[in-house]
């Protein structure tokens, strides 16, 4: 200490004085700055960008292209946005098992940050519709009853009246919506997958997507109930009618049979 | 047929053999006639007649028992109450309990019935012989003298006012079913030609109730369109609806294959007619990638890229597309009706 208060008027104490202030606020400012924070997110996000292009050289880009350009095998992924990654990898239909009518819903195997990572890359690629927040699909305080009414317009024709699905031509189908998560319906009506076509927020605003999954989750969710029991699969009258046929008036004609079968007669022949 | 175009040796009478089978007894086409009556426990014992009476009045006591259950339920459960009952699941109590009821009641009524009936009432065969349909001619003689007195005791013949005024009357009597027949009609003369589409109406999207601009119509998306100024609470809205029903979608200009589709479509947007011309079933089921829409009550398959010509199915025209352009504003705007019919054929669409 002495030492150094004994260089106190040195001439060059004032600029060493200087300069030590001068890191101090540097280094205040490099610490509490906002545009560090940023800079790190930045370097995340390109992080992710990187783990994903990993990821899809593996899984994807022998269909769709190794800069996700597409191929005869697989369409261009420009554009199509990280909704549509995290609805074809997160339920499981991509990457495909084998080509055919229709790519068929499977176990996942990505994990949920190895999907996001996907959909970083993808969507770096071009833009197009975003993931949906937690906020934009939950179904809480939406219309249940305008929700059924939109679904019987847009969605009913294809998905039946309560979401069992449906036969379309050519081996493909309209999938069952039961136990579909929210946020999955969400990216399909936003994304249009496959052969369902998109019902953009120009035609059908957030709000509607969502009184829609209000609705799907009050006749198809994990809480309804049948007030009739056996729903025979929701189809309505076809397999209702097929049932009544086969085993109610089956079990009439066995009845008779049964009764018309044993003689009354005291002396059994 | 006489008996004079059959040869006379295969008259019965020349028929001597048959004859004689009858006469020796070994007529295998004999009558057996009855076969001698069995009783039954029920008809020996009077104890056992006595059990079946038993079963018989259980069954009916449980019918009024399941019937007074019934009213029971129907008062006692609420209407919201769900119940597990295996294996039918999850069902609403009041459902199940009322089904159940009255299932009982009505089955035990007949199983009741057809017990008495098997067990106690008389099971004694009866042979009732078969007779002529014809009357004999003392009967047909008196009916027809009774006619003839009833005839001439009413006069129709002499009181001719009365018998002319009665025809009058029994005439005119049909003419009010006649005049009924009316409510079959009016025609619907030209209301199957035409929907409430015109030049100048707006496109509105049946979600939002707002007019549609092109750049809200996506590739790949679907949207479904009513005319401007068509309200849901209006009193005609589903008879105009089942026949202005539009849907829309936006097709890449290149892959337009059909020319007149490709002149009535503002940037590749296409509206088409909801309705089936096969048998009116509204019809949207498309699928984005082959631009197909099949509808779901035959099948029949439209291509959207030309023209919606029909490609698979019973149906006997394309979908009846809407020329639509662009208004001053920027909003989608049909520039016309139908050209065509919408919907399925009838008698004079031509």
């Amino acid at each position: 200490m002495k030492k150094l208060s004994a260089r106190r008027r040195h001439p060059l104490a004032a600029v060493v004085v200087l300069i030590l202030a001068l890191a101090a606020t540097g280094g205040l400012y490099a610490a509490f700055a906002p545009a560090d924070k940023a800079q790190a997110e930045e370097t995340s996000q390109s992080l992710a960008i990187e783990e994903g292009k990993k990821l899809y050289s593996v899984g994807c880009a022998s269909c769709h292209g190794t800069g996700g350009q597409g191929t005869t095998d697989g369409p261009s992924l420009v554009g199509v946005g990280s909704a549509a990654v995290d609805f074809q990898v997160g339920t499981g239909r991509m990457p495909a098992q084998q080509p055919g009518a229709q790519v068929p819903k499977k176990k996942n195997i990505y994990t949920q940050a190895q999907i996001d990572q996907l959909a970083a890359y993808i969507a770096s690629l071009g833009a197009g519709p975003v993931t949906p927040t937690d906020k934009q699909y939950s179904p809480e305080g939406a219309d249940i009853a305008k929700g059924g009414e939109l679904f019987r317009t847009n969605c009913a024709q294809c998905h039946n009246f309560t979401g069992e699905g449906g036969a379309l031509t050519k081996g493909k189908f309209a999938p069952s919506l039961e136990g579909v998560s929210p946020k999955h319906i969400y990216e399909a009506m936003q994304t249009g997958p496959q052969n369902m076509p998109s019902f953009p927020d120009t035609t059908m605003p957030e709000k509607q997507k969502k009184d829609i999954i209000a609705y799907l989750d009050a006749v198809n969710g994990e809480k309804t109930e049948s007030p009739g029991g056996l729903k025979l699969g929701g189809l309505g009258p076809v397999s209702e009618g097929l049932f009544a046929w086969i085993f109610g008036l089956g079990a009439l004609i066995a009845v008779a049979v049964w009764v018309a079968a044993r003689t009354a007669k005291a002396k059994k022949s | 047929m006489s008996s004079q175009d059959i040869p006379e040796e295969n008259l019965p009478v020349a028929q001597a053999d048959g004859a004689d089978l009858e006469k020796h007894g070994d007529n295998p086409f004999a009558d057996p006639g009855l076969p001698p009556h069995e009783h039954r426990i029920q008809d020996i014992d009077e104890r056992a007649a006595k059990r079946s009476e038993r079963t018989v009045a259980f069954l009916f006591t449980l019918s009024m028992l399941a019937t007074i259950g019934f009213i029971a339920s129907y008062v006692a459960f609420p209407v919201d109450k769900s119940i597990y009952v295996w294996p039918i699941g999850h069902i609403s109590a009041l459902n199940f309990a009322l089904g159940m009821t009255l299932g009982v009641a009505l089955f035990c009524i007949g199983a009741g019935a057809v017990h008495w009936a098997r067990t106690l009432m008389s099971d004694e065969e009866i042979a009732d012989e078969r007779h002529a349909i014809e009357a004999p001619p003392e009967v047909k003689a008196k009916v027809l003298a009774d006619f003839k007195q009833g005839a001439k005791e009413s006069a129709i013949g002499r009181r001719k006012l009365i018998r002319n005024t009665m025809f009058g009357a029994l005439t005119l009597v049909p003419l009010s079913g006649v005049v009924l027949l009316r409510d079959l009609g009016p025609l619907p003369e030209d209301k199957l030609r035409h929907t409430l589409w015109a030049k100048g109406k707006l496109l509105v999207n049946q979600n939002t109730n707002e007019p549609l601009r092109p750049s809200d119509v996506a590739v790949g998306s679907l949207t479904f369109a009513k005319p401007e100024g068509l309200e849901e609470h209006d009193h005609d809205f589903q008879t105009q609806i089942a026949k202005a029903a539009l849907m829309i979608v936006r097709i890449e200009p290149d892959d337009i294959k059909d020319k007149q589709e490709l002149e009535w479509s503002h940037e590749g947007i296409v509206a088409y007619s909801k309705i089936c011309t096969h048998v009116g079933c509204p019809i949207s089921l498309y699928e984005q990638q082959t631009h197909h829409v099949l509808c779901p009550c035959h099948q029949s398959t439209f291509d959207l890229t030309d023209g919606a010509r029909v490609i698979f199915g019973p149906a006997g025209h394309a979908l009846p597309q809407l020329r639509i352009g662009v208004n001053e504003e920027g909003y989608l705007q049909a520039l016309g009706d139908f050209e065509e019919p919408v919907g399925p054929a009838f008698w004079e669409r031509g």
